[in-house]
């Protein structure tokens, strides 16, 4: 009678296999994690609605070719922007926001509501410069709903926002922190244009 | 009285091998889970500028890029050293834009369309008025959730 035992596979290659397998993956892919900052364009419509804000409600920033920086038709370094920004729509000129902590000055915006910042860009600005100072609009938008998140959640808004666009958050809590991203926006919300706006 | 046996082998006994495999295939399925497959190979340059204020972008799957930047030294011969689109791994015009979010966006599912994000990957050298372009088209073919994607602050000179 032959020996009827199953001889052992050996799994000393096994190692070996698995290796190539990592390599191959950490060749091919990519550790990509992208980010950046969002915006909504305005929808193309035929008939333009036509825009009447007040002079005093709009803050105006222009850029350059050279990427120079006209803030309210005074030159303006990168740095002093965030602080301007943040100024002019904290200010609550006619005393109707009730939470704004701004000086309440009649030269600026009367409400968060009905303050506009428009952007304006050359052609030739380079687009690193355009991002500087997004990324500083964005930074005064953040710097007010934070403020007022924290006094009425007791957390950053950027923090509610972040975990209620995680796609891993559980349905319950996502619609209470809907809720809460909806109602800061509402405070502060994001009035950027880039179009161009009537004067007064 | 007791003797302890002493080994007269001077041979250390070899370390067992029999887990490697296991730490291997861990290792294997961490790079597999968080990282992506490179879907394209860039022919232009793209250091994207740097911002913080940034929020990341959720589903891969429901993102079109669209690349920009000074065309690479082999293409700078027949491109030019202007910035240029890229699109799907091919140089490409402002109009082939509108055509190609259209042809991307028929693929995804009706009910995800109206979250689909245009991530533009801009190199930070490049000028205002082609981006502009851009989004005169992205308005034009209503793909109007954009995304300038940047690096983070934090870690400036990583790579793309």
């Amino acid at each position: 009678m032959p020996n009827r035992s199953i001889p052992e596979v050996s799994a000393g290659s096994m190692a070996d296999i698995a290796f190539l397998l990592l390599i191959f993956f950490l060749v091919t892919t990519t550790i990509e994690t992208d980010a950046g900052l969002d915006r909504m364009l305005p929808p193309d419509e035929t008939q333009q609605p036509i825009v009447d804000i007040r002079q005093k409600n709009l803050f105006q920033v222009a850029l350059n070719r050279e990427g120079q920086l006209l803030v309210e038709e005074q030159p303006m370094d990168l740095a002093e922007l965030r602080p301007a920004a943040i100024a002019f729509l904290d200010n609550g000129g006619d005393g109707s926001c009730a939470y704004c902590q701004g000086l309440q000055e009649a030269s600026s915006s009367d409400n968060p509501n009905k303050a506009v910042i428009t952007l304006k860009s050359d052609r030739e600005t380079p687009y690193g410069a355009y991002i500087a100072v997004q990324n500083e609009l964005t930074g005064a938008y953040n710097a007010l709903r934070n403020r007022e998140a924290r006094a009425r959640y007791g957390r950053a808004y950027t923090e509610i926002e972040s975990e209620y666009l995680n796609p891993q958050t559980p349905p319950a809590l996502k619609a209470i922190l809907r809720e809460q991203v909806a109602g800061i926006r509402e405070l502060y919300p994001m009035k950027l244009t880039e179009a161009e706006t009537a004067r007064h | 009285m007791l003797k302890i046996p002493v080994s007269h082998s001077s041979r250390v006994p070899a370390v067992s091998t029999a887990a490697l495999p296991d730490i291997v295939f861990m290792l294997l399925f961490f790079f597999m889970t968080v990282t992506t497959v490179k879907e394209q190979s860039l022919k232009i340059e793209n250091t994207l500028p740097v911002a913080t204020e940034i929020k990341k972008l959720e589903r891969r799957d429901l993102v079109i890029d669209i690349h920009v930047g000074a065309p690479l030294s082999p293409y700078a011969e027949t491109f030019g050293n202007e910035p240029q689109i890229q699109l799907n791994g091919k140089f490409a015009r402002v109009s082939d834009v509108g055509p190609y979010i259209l042809e991307k966006r028929a693929s995804v599912p009706e009910h995800l369309r109206a979250l689909i994000t245009i991530s533009l990957k801009v190199d930070q050298k490049a000028r205002m008025g082609l981006v502009q372009d851009i989004k005169e088209v992205l308005r034009e073919v209503h793909a109007l959730k954009v995304n300038y994607t940047t690096y983070s602050a934090e870690r400036p000179q990583s790579t793309p």
